[in-house]
């Protein structure tokens, strides 16, 4: 009896704990590489703390805070993220429905249409950057030529802030835009057609299919690819840092004009070696990332049908 | 252990090797394997193979980032005491920022360092001494200063060609302005006096006997005239339409070489290697060297450190030392152009009478050996980098048009006194 108790006990361990063991690797890969750097990022964000002299650190509180809210290039630095979401985030849904919506046709090859629209989203994005930074060129650029053909004149794309914003917001559109048109596409392919037949039967032109019926029912996919987005276009960095290369790369732009956030977290951090003032940037950008996201959520969840 | 036990932690060795990035260690074969941080042409390449062959046991490789990048992950790694260089290049830009933790590098001055003293310009080897006399740094070149010009470019906007009767231009910043405004009227489309305003106000900052920090490490540079009086003459010039407005070193900046946008770059030593990669062989005998404006002065030059955290230390300082000898500089100045820090080779004769090929076989070696010994080094503070990138910022406001000249000077005083 002894034995039959020992392994009815060792099963009932098995099926109450065992669960715990599978979930086990994520929970603690998330700690490691997760919870753990964002805790010591708040605790390094209260001292006072020289990047390469961890020793000299002392606890300042929350200084770093009060100075940063102080500072006007921090200030300069949230309203350039701010307009590069706006710049990036709304153009790229809106042109990943619209692709979704040619690719959800029937065409020929379209698989390779559809292969080709996450060509640009596995491209490194150094790559990208440096080859948009050669189009956007002053003197030489494809775009300047280009629009030199239409009688325009020479724009100094790295030096006006519209301009530096715009071409930025070129490149991150180019490289997401294909990325949430597929996520779009998949979940365009599940709508019932009988949606559509009806529709049509109601004398619907495509125009209100696609805005009454096509949009509302991927509500969803519309809210997680704006959240996705949102994190994403909030922390910028490897852009505007390589849109204008040397020595003062990380202050993007000559005064500053397209230097995110994450760039001035960069520039604090590894140009002037303030890891604790860098790390208090990091944790206000977390907090005004999660706020962001909030509002798209809201906005997006008001799509509904009529 | 069992064979599956042995691969399963030979497996998970390999994954800690990996993990841990590019830190050096042994090779296989038991050679030592070091490798060595640079960025921009160190002109090593020849040497490494060199004592490779002299020293079997020694596999160098080498790893080369941009100016900027390499201090910037320099600093990353020795924060977390790994992923460095056996042997890593410093800029005397941001030496001062380095020496300020001597600790994370090795003392050479307890490596037998103390004995090679004598081989630097003494103001070089005070460069890397920390404040308690640790001495964190080899010197390898010294930047020396001198103009290099398009001699077709000249010409043709009917200015000498001939590099005395050029010079005989320019005796001082003020001249080399107004022989710009000459060259203007006449010059093609496209093609300004000067590549941008940073650079030139840099040799001029480099020519003045006080920098941007006084000797107690206190920025003055708001209350230095020198620099103020160079700055309001670049912004003339500037404003005057002299300026290709390309900052140095920078992509476009190197596509003016190739395009021919501009008909004068202020020219270090160093400088000289980058214009030959960049105007390529079809422009050989366009460019030419002439002495500075104003005399002698300094703009760069760079040591070799050996970070602590390396695993080969012993190896890598016989190394720094070896490749920072007079022998070998004397190699590096022939090869590429970098002007030794080594006052012995001043005198010579292979190096006095070098002539350079490629800048219609300017003399650049009594050029540079002449301007090296006149030379008055400038004290230079923690932070000397960071302010000479932010008064090229504050110039390239003014090119931009984005602010006047003395708006944007005192956004930069007011920027680097923060």
């Amino acid at each position: 009896m002894a034995v039959i108790d020992k392994t009815t006990r060792r099963h009932r361990w098995d099926t109450r704990f065992a669960p715990y063991g599978y979930v086990a690797p994520y929970f603690l890969i998330f700690g490691v590489f997760g919870l753990f750097p964002l805790l010591y990022t708040v605790w390094v964000s209260l001292q006072q703390r020289n990047l390469i002299d961890a020793d000299a650190a002392r606890f300042v509180w929350f200084a770093n805070y009060a100075q940063l809210l102080a500072d006007p290039y921090f200030w300069n630095a949230m309203g350039n993220t701010l307009s590069l979401w706006l710049l990036t985030t709304v153009p790229q849904i809106l042109l990943a429905l619209w692709i979704a919506q040619l690719l959800n046709r029937k065409v020929r090859t379209r698989t390779l249409f559809r292969m080709g629209v996450i060509l640009p989203n596995i491209t490194s994005v150094a790559a990208v950057t440096i080859i948009f930074a050669q189009l956007f060129g002053r003197d030489f650029g494809l775009i300047n030529w280009s629009l030199g053909l239409f009688g325009a004149g020479q724009i100094d794309w790295q030096a006006g802030t519209a301009s530096s914003h715009i071409a930025i917001a070129v490149m991150v559109v180019w490289r997401w835009s294909g990325y949430h048109a597929l996520i779009f596409l998949a979940s365009m392919q599940a709508i019932p057609s009988s949606l559509y037949e009806a529709a049509t039967l109601d004398g619907a032109n495509g125009r209100q299919q696609f805005w009454r019926i096509t949009v509302p029912l991927l509500r969803p996919q519309i809210i997680f690819s704006t959240i996705i987005a949102t994190t994403g276009n909030m922390r910028l960095l490897a852009e505007p840092l390589l849109f204008n290369p040397g020595a003062a790369a990380a202050t993007g732009g000559s005064d500053r004009q397209f230097q995110t956030a994450a760039l001035y977290l960069y520039e604090q951090g590894f140009t002037k070696y303030e890891f604790g003032y860098s790390s208090a940037i990091a944790v206000v950008l977390a907090i005004a990332t999660v706020i962001v996201a909030g509002l798209g959520y809201f906005v997006t969840k008001r799509i509904r049908t009529e | 252990m069992r064979p599956k036990a042995l691969a399963l932690g030979c497996a998970a060795l390999a994954a800690a090797v990996v993990l841990s990035g590019c830190g050096s260690g042994t090779a296989s074969g038991g050679k030592t394997k070091l490798t060595i941080g640079l960025f921009g042409n160190f002109g090593y390449a020849e040497l490494f193979k060199e004592y490779m062959a002299a020293h079997p046991d020694v596999e160098i490789s080498d790893r080369t980032a941009s100016y900027s990048d390499h201090h910037k992950n320099l600093a990353a790694h020795l924060a977390t005491s790994s992923g460095n260089a056996d042997i890593e290049a410093v800029d005397t830009g941001y030496i001062n920022q380095f020496k300020a933790t001597p600790d994370k590098f090795v003392d050479f001055n307890t490596k037998g360092g103390e004995q090679l003293k004598d081989r630097w310009l003494p103001w070089k080897w005070e460069g890397s001494l920390s404040k308690d006399g640790k001495q964190i740094g080899y010197g390898t070149d010294v930047g020396g200063l001198a103009i290099c010009y398009r001699r077709d470019l000249l010409q043709n906007a009917g200015l000498p060609a001939d590099r005395d009767q050029v010079a005989a231009l320019w005796p001082t910043w003020k001249d080399f302005m107004a022989a710009g405004k000459k060259f203007q009227e006449k010059a093609p489309e496209g093609v300004k006096w000067f590549d941008g305003g940073p650079s030139v106000l840099n040799a001029i900052v480099g020519q003045t006997p006080v920098g941007y920090y006084d000797k107690s490490d206190k920025i003055i540079v708001g209350e230095n005239k020198d620099i103020k009086d160079g700055w309001d003459l670049v912004v003339d010039g500037v404003n005057s339409g002299l300026s290709s407005k390309l900052l140095y070193s920078t992509p476009v900046w190197n596509t003016g070489f190739k395009q021919g946008q501009f008909a004068t770059v202020t020219c270090p030593a160093w400088q000289m290697a980058k214009i030959k990669d960049q105007a390529g062989p079809e422009a050989a005998g366009k460019w030419d060297v002439t002495s500075v404006p104003g005399g002698g002065g300094n703009w760069g030059g760079s040591y070799l450190t050996v970070p602590k955290s390396g695993k080969n230390i012993d190896k890598a300082v016989e190394l720094a030392a070896w490749l920072t000898a007079p022998e070998q500089q004397a190699k590096v100045f022939k090869s590429a152009g970098l002007l030794p820090s080594t006052p012995k080779l001043y005198e010579d004769p292979a190096i006095v009478d070098y002539k350079n090929p490629y800048f219609n076989d300017a003399p650049i070696g009594k050029l540079f050996t002449d301007a090296a010994k006149k030379l008055n080094p400038q004290y230079q503070g923690p932070k000397a980098g960071d302010i000479q990138t932010a008064i090229g910022s504050a110039m390239q406001r003014v090119e931009q048009g984005k602010q006047n000249g003395e708006e944007s000077w005192n956004q930069f005083v007011a920027d680097v006194q923060k």
